[in-house]
């Protein structure tokens, strides 16, 4: 069971965040669901790269091979992961911030002016 | 020449970052000049390597090559379909700045470089997308292809429709990039590997396929899915290309979209198509359904616009349903024609954009009713729209034509059907606009306010109006109308096409295309249909106004973007539907 765990604690966090996306009434609030999405690739990343008793891939103190560590792949996926996120958040701000002075709004509900 | 695989990402990146660092001390001219220069030689760059990629060149990057068949380096492939891509995308940007080289006003002082610098930021993660050997650098990629690409839209930053279009298009996409890294992540757990073909090696290794696999699939074919604008995936893309600036149009209907049909063929093909992926069967199922679903959708919605970008970025759902179809039915004359009918509508739909840029400089508006009649004296101009109606019909000899008559006896039965109605459909709304526009035939449209959007009302993106239109404008569309001919009739050319797709593809069974007379007579049928569905509707406009059960259907465009990601996760549920049978089997 606790195996599973942490796979199901990122769909879930996934599925929370497309929810609030899909009913959100503020866009900035939006931005914030689209980065708890994210988190859920995080938590992904980092389960799959998970080894019990094992410690960090840091060579200093540890003569390599004499005990487990985890996959330093995957926290490299995260890391570039964390920088892409960083990059779309603030586009999206921005973008939330000029919707705000030419619409006078934040509501994706008052948006309505593209469509058919 | 292995080494020369990175510069195709790495000289635009610098191109981009030099107009960064200069743009505020450069006048406009050295700018763009810079810019065009930059992606004319990737351009050359991607060229050579294609004409050079038999066989395939395999970069590991930084040295970090495979040690016992285990690999965590970052891979570059390049083969004839990736190469080819980023050729192309590189020719477009190339076409997309030429035209705009006096096409926007005088941008703010101090900020020359920051246009053509975005767009080759734009080609560098086209190229690398295109290249990209592993799946997490084609994630990365993906992503830097996808944030210029909202930035690109949102670039008139005074208008309220570009910001609100740009977010809608980040959010639905960016969330499809973040599926698409979650499936990422469960095939690296599976197997330990980042590289595509390691991967489906990985697979094939574990034995058949599990909800595991499933699980990678569909979210992985999900991002991918946004990106070509399948249904129910495709909202952000009219949004996006209405609003967008014109330049940065032709390139995300020529080639961005494109990239996304390519991607799921790339992935598919290299990762999914052995014994412990996803059974043909069940990718043809995916696929053929919403191929077709997307098809009929985006020529419909098509049908019914009067905002003339709209108008042409449904014509690109519908034909992205068409590419989705040929590469589903995975035979290798399928890939051909895709491969083919992709060429020549790259340079169609960029000289369609091209033209409806020159309409809105010159009469700040795209909306069809508002401009009947006022555009006679363009004639030049109204010869290349109509071109670009009539190949997009499909009529021989242009590339669009040959690659529809080889796709077309690829998949054979009743899906030719739709093929001929979806280009009928499509290429009649653009004459119809045609001859309303540069003609002013048939009565005047009447006003009606529909729920749709209009063109009126559009800020030209020109500061004044021009005095008259600059050469480049109009040598652009007919140069790339000129590429979508040469496709079709340059002798020898489908076959080299055929070749190196074949040769990447579908493991040495080649096939060779030609012309043959029931692809002309096809085509030509087509071409006949669109012309008197547009003269029906010129002439008689009551009688194919829009019925009632066409409203719903466009309600759905609601501009919303809560809605548009509850479609997507109706999409992904759809896909997962579609793909179990044969993983249960």
């Amino acid at each position: 069971m606790m195996d599973v765990l942490p796979y199901l604690v990122a769909m879930w966090v996934f599925l929370a965040g497309c929810y609030g996306l899909a009913t959100s009434r503020n866009l900035i609030h939006a931005v914030g669901c689209l980065a708890v999405c994210q988190s859920a690739t995080y938590v992904l990343l980092l389960a799959v790269g998970y080894r019990d008793d094992a410690t960090a891939p840091v060579f200093s103190d540890v003569q390599p091979g004499s005990r487990p560590v985890v996959d330093p792949v995957v926290q490299a996926l995260a890391l570039t992961d964390v920088v892409v996120g960083a990059t779309v958040t603030a586009l999206l701000l921005a973008l939330v911030v000029q919707i705000s002075k030419r619409h006078g709004t934040v509501d994706p509900d008052e948006l309505s002016e593209l469509r058919g | 020449m292995n080494d020369l695989l990175p510069l195709l990402v790495a000289v635009p990146v610098l191109g981009a970052a030099l107009l960064v660092a200069g743009g505020r001390r450069l006048p406009r001219v050295a700018a763009e000049s810079v810019g065009c220069a930059v992606s004319a030689g990737t351009a050359g760059l991607a060229i050579v390597l294609l004409l050079n990629s038999s066989p395939p060149h395999v970069e590991w990057v930084g040295g970090w090559r495979p040690k016992d068949g285990v690999s965590v380096g970052i891979v570059l492939t390049g083969d004839g379909p990736g190469l080819g891509m980023a050729a192309l995308a590189s020719l477009l940007t190339l076409a997309a700045l030429a035209y705009s080289w006096h096409y926007f006003d005088e941008p703010p002082r101090r900020h020359a470089g920051s246009f053509p610098g975005l767009m080759l930021l734009f080609q560098a993660g086209m190229c690398g997308f295109a290249v990209a050997g592993d799946l997490f650098n084609a994630f990365v990629f993906f992503e830097l292809m996808s944030v210029v690409a909202y930035a690109l839209t949102g670039h008139r930053v005074e208008e309220a429709k570009a910001v609100q279009g740009a977010l809608t298009f980040a959010v639905v996409t960016s969330l499809g990039a973040y599926a698409m890294l979650m499936g990422i992540a469960l095939l690296y757990g599976r197997t330990g590997e980042l590289a595509m073909t390691q991967i489906g090696r990985g697979i094939d290794t574990h034995g058949g396929p599990d909800a595991l696999v499933l699980a990678a699939f569909v979210l992985v074919l999900t991002g991918l899915l946004v990106k070509a604008a399948a249904v129910p995936f495709h909202f952000w893309l009219p949004d996006a290309h209405a609003v967008a600036p014109t330049p940065v149009c032709m390139l995300l209907s020529g080639v961005m979209v494109e990239l996304g049909a390519y991607g799921v063929w790339r992935v598919y093909g290299t990762v999914f198509a052995g014994p412990g992926g996803v059974p043909a069967a069940d990718l043809e199922q995916v696929l053929v359904t919403l191929g077709a679903v997307t098809a009929v959708i985006g020529a419909v919605m098509c049908w019914y616009q009067r905002h003339i970008k709209r108008l042409l970025a449904y014509s690109t759902v519908a034909h992205m349903g068409l590419f989705l179809i040929g590469i589903g039915v995975l035979t290798p004359k399928a890939d051909d024609g895709v491969a083919l009918y992709m060429l020549g509508h790259a340079g169609v739909k960029a000289s369609l954009f091209a033209c409806a840029g020159i309409l809105l400089d010159r009469y700040g508006s795209v909306d069809e009713h508002a401009l009947h009649g006022r555009a006679r004296q363009l004639r030049g101009v109204a010869v290349l729209f109509a071109t670009g109606a009539v190949a997009l019909a499909g009529l021989p000899p242009f590339g669009t034509g040959f690659g529809k008559a080889v796709t077309e006896e690829a998949v054979g039965g009743p899906l030719t059907v739709l093929y001929v109605a979806a280009t009928a459909l499509t290429a009649g709304a653009v004459l119809r606009v045609g001859a309303r526009v540069f003609l002013g035939l048939g009565p005047h449209p009447e006003e009606h306010a529909g729920y749709e959007t209009t063109g009126s009302g559009e800020e030209p993106e020109t500061g004044q109006r021009l005095s008259r239109i600059p050469d480049t404008m109009t040598a652009v569309p007919a140069l790339l109308l000129a590429g979508a001919l040469t496709v079709g009739v340059a002798p020898g050319f489908g076959d080299v096409v055929a070749h190196a797709v074949n040769e990447a593809g579908s493991g040495g069974a080649h096939v060779s295309v030609h012309w043959t007379p029931v692809g002309v007579l096809l085509g030509l049928l087509s071409t006949l249909l669109a012309a008197g569905l547009a003269a029906v509707a010129v002439t008689r406009p009551g009688l194919l106004a829009a019925p009632e059960w066409a409203l719903p259907l466009r309600r759905l465009q609601s501009g919303h973007v809560g809605d548009y990601v509850a479609w997507m996760l109706v999409g992904a549920a759809l896909l997962a539907a579609l793909a179990l049978p044969g993983i249960l089997a």
